[in-house]
C-alpha cells in the first residue's frame, strides 16, 4: 500500500528535505515540531504541522508516545523519522509497526541487529563481506598472542580483553615488538582487571572512512557508489564527498559489490550506509559498521547519480519495489557537500546559535544548499547545530573545489556565528586540494593553526 | 544588586547533575570566576561564571528552564 500521509518526526533541514520529497510523490505531509519550532521551515513548507510537545528533545522528538498519538490524531499512514533521534531505535520501528503505521525505514529487526556491533560483524562475516581481522575474543598467553597476530597481519593493536573503551592500548609494527609490549600488556591487564586475557586487531594506521550507500525493497538491493568522509573533527563528519577518487575502479567495484551483498543478505529495506574504514597503503577495506537511515551527506550521493534517495526510499517503504537496475545507476563528475553549523570555528567551534539578520544562498548551476534558515529565524539553542550543507558538482574534483569556493564566498549568513570559514580554509589547503588525508588529519590540522582568525588559509 | 546574565541562549541548570545540591545557596559568598551554573546549548555544557564578588541572593530562573541570551540568571546582593 503506498504511502499516502507522511508524518515527519523529526527537525531542520532533514525535516525541509523529506516534505519535499513526499510532495514530490504527491504525498500529504505532517510535520511534527517542539514547542520551540514553532517557526521552522519545515512546518511553513508542510501541508500541516502537530506540536508534539516542549523545547527538549527527550519531551519531543524523543518521546515514541507523544509521536505516535500525533500521528495517529493526524491521520497519518507512515513516519519518516529522518537522521538522528529515534531514527535507529528499534523500539521505536516496532512501535510504529504494531500501532499499525508503516516506519520509513528497515523492519525493527534489522535495525536491531545491525545495531548490535557483535551481530552486525558476523552478518557481514557471514555475507563474504571483510570485517577489521581480530582474535574475535580473548587470547591468552604471550605464546597465543603472537600467533593470532601473524594471522591478522601487521601493525596489530593489543588490548585487556577486560577493559574498555581505548585504555591500555598498544600497537606493534613487527613481532620483535609484540614479543616485547605482549607481557607487559598482559601484566597491567592481570593488575588492572585481575584478568590477562588479551584482545588482539589489526591496526589500521590513519584509515580513510570511506561508505557505501544502498538502496533495498526487502529482497533486492543497488549500491548508488561511495562516499570518502574522512574530514572529521571529534568523530563528526565535516566535508563529504562523492566519490572517492583514491579507489582504483577494481577496488571501487569491489567494495559496492560487499555493500550489496550484506544488503541483500539482511533483506535491506529503504535507504542505509555501510561504513568502512580504508588502508590506502594495501588497497584493503573493512565493514565497521551499517547505519540503518538516510545521513546528513546523502547529497552528494544525488548529485553524483541524479537519484533522489529520500523520496525512493519512501517509494520502497511503501511496498513499491525498487525503481532501478544497478546498471541504470550511472556516476557522472564529482560532488563535495560541506556542513554549516552555528559554531564559532575560530573559538574552539563553540555553539552560537544567533538569529539571522541577513542570508544570501548560494546558486548556479550545480550548486545546492539544503538548509531551514530565513532572515529574521532564531536558531534554536536546543538541538544540534547543524543548520545547512552546501553541496557542489562539477566535472571533476578540482572543478567541484573551486565552484564550493565560489559558493561559500557569495554565501552569506549574518547574526550567527558558523563554520563557512572553516571550509573556505579547507578548500584553500593544499593537502585537501590534493586529496591527501585520513581521519586523524583535520584535528592536528586545527590545533596547528591553520585556520587564522581572519578567516583565510594561513 | 549585581545580575549575572546568560552569555547564550539555551537550557540553564542551576546544578553539576540532577544528583548534586545548586552550585550556590542565598548567603554564600562569591568570588569573581565562581560557577553559578551551567548552560546546555546544541548539546554543549558551558559554565556561567561570576564577573563580580558578592554574597549570594538566589537564582531567578528555574532548574531546566530555557532561557535567552541576556537574561538575569541570579543576582547577589
Amino acid at each position: 500500500m503506498a504511502i499516502e500521509r507522511l508524518f515527519i518526526a523529526n527537525r531542520g533541514e532533514i525535516a525541509v528535505r523529506i516534505v519535499r520529497a513526499a510532495k514530490s510523490l504527491g504525498i500529504h505531509t505532517i510535520q511534527a515540531h517542539s514547542e520551540a519550532d514553532v517557526e521552522m521551515l519545515s512546518v511553513k513548507l508542510a501541508d500541516e504541522a502537530v506540536c508534539i510537545g516542549p523545547a527538549p528533545s527527550k519531551d519531543s522528538y524523543l518521546n515514541i508516545q507523544a509521536i505516535l498519538d500525533a500521528a495517529k490524531a493526524t491521520g497519518a499512514d507512515a513516519i519518516h523519522p529522518g537522521y538522528g533521534f529515534l531514527s535507529e531505535n528499534a523500539g521505536f520501528a516496532r512501535a510504529v509497526e504494531e500501532a499499525g503505521l508503516i516506519f520509513v525505514g528497515p523492519s525493527a529487526d534489522t535495525i536491531e541487529r545491525m545495531g548490535d556491533k557483535v551481530a552486525a560483524r558476523q552478518a557481514a562475516l557471514a555475507a563474504g563481506v571483510p570485517v577489521v581481522p581480530g582474535s574475535d575474543g580473548r587470547v591468552d598467553g604471550v605464546e597465543a598472542t603472537l600467533a593470532v597476530a601473524e594471522q591478522v597481519g601487521f601493525p596489530v593493536m593489543i588490548k585487556a580483553a577486560a577493559g574498555g573503551g581505548g585504555r591500555g592500548i598498544r600497537i606493534a609494527n613487527t613481532a620483535g615488538e609484540l614479543a616485547a609490549l605482549a607481557p607487559q600488556a598482559k601484566a597491567e591487564a592481570e593488575a588492572a582487571f585481575g584478568d590477562g586475557s588479551l584482545y588482539v586487531e589489526r591496526a589500521i594506521v590513519a584509515p580513510r572512512h570511506i561508505e557505501v550507500q544502498i538502496l533495498g525493497d526487502g529482497d533486492r538491493a543497488v549500491h548508488c557508489f561511495e562516499r570518502e568522509c574522512s574530514l572529521q573533527r571529534r568523530r563528526q563528519k565535516v566535508w563529504e564527498e562523492a566519490g572517492a577518487d583514491c579507489l582504483d575502479a577494481p577496488t571501487r567495484d569491489a567494495l559496492c559489490a560487499s555493500a550489496v551483498a550484506l544488503a541483500e543478505a539482511v533483506g535491506y529495506r529503504g535507504a542505509g550506509t555501510l561504513e568502512y574504514l580504508y588502508d590506502e597503503s594495501t588497497k584493503e577495506f573493512f565493514f565497521i559498521e551499517m547505519n540503518t537511515r538516510i545521513q546528513v551527506e546523502h547529497p552528494v550521493t544525488e548529485m553524483l547519480t541524479g537519484i533522489d534517495l529520500v523520496a525512493e526510499m519512501i517509494r520502497v517503504c511503501g511496498g513499491a519495489p525498487l525503481s532501478m537496475t544497478q546498471e541504470q545507476i550511472l556516476r557522472s563528475g564529482h560532488a563535495i557537500e560541506v556542513r554549516i553549523c552555528a559554531e564559532d570555528p575560530f573559538n574552539n567551534f563553540m555553539p552560537w546559535p544567533g538569529r539571522i539578520k541577513t542570508l544570501v544562498e548560494p546558486t548556479g548551476p550545480g550548486v545546492r544548499f539544503d538548509h531551514f534558515l530565513s532572515e529574521g529565524y532564531q536558531i534554536p539553542p536546543f538541538y544540534d547545530s547543524l543548520v545547512g550543507k552546501v553541496i557542489v558538482h562539477a566535472e571533476t574534483r578540482d572543478a567541484a573545489i573551486d565552484k564550493l569556493t565560489t559558493a561559500l564566498t557569495e554565501m552569506v549568513i549574518d547574526g550567527t556565528k558558523h563554520t563557512g570559514p572553516l571550509h573556505l580554509a579547507l578548500a584553500a589547503d593544499p593537502e585537501v586540494r590534493a586529496g591527501r588525508f585520513h581521519t586523524q588529519w583535520l584535528e592536528p590540522w586545527l590545533d596547528a593553526g591553520a585556520l587564522s582568525a581572519k578567516g583565510d588559509a594561513a | 544588586m549585581t545580575a549575572i546574565l546568560s552569555p547564550l541562549p539555551g537550557t540553564f541548570y542551576q546544578k553539576p547533575s540532577p544528583e548534586d545540591p545548586p552550585y550556590k545557596a542565598e548567603g554564600d559568598a562569591v568570588a569573581v570566576d565562581d560557577v553559578i551554573g551551567l548552560i546546555e546549548v546544541m548539546k554543549t555544557f558551558i559554565e556561567v561564571k561570576a564577573e563580580a564578588a558578592g554574597t549570594f541572593a538566589g537564582y531567578k530562573v528555574e532548574n531546566e528552564s530555557p532561557v535567552n541570551a541576556g537574561d538575569t540568571l541570579a543576582e547577589l546582593s
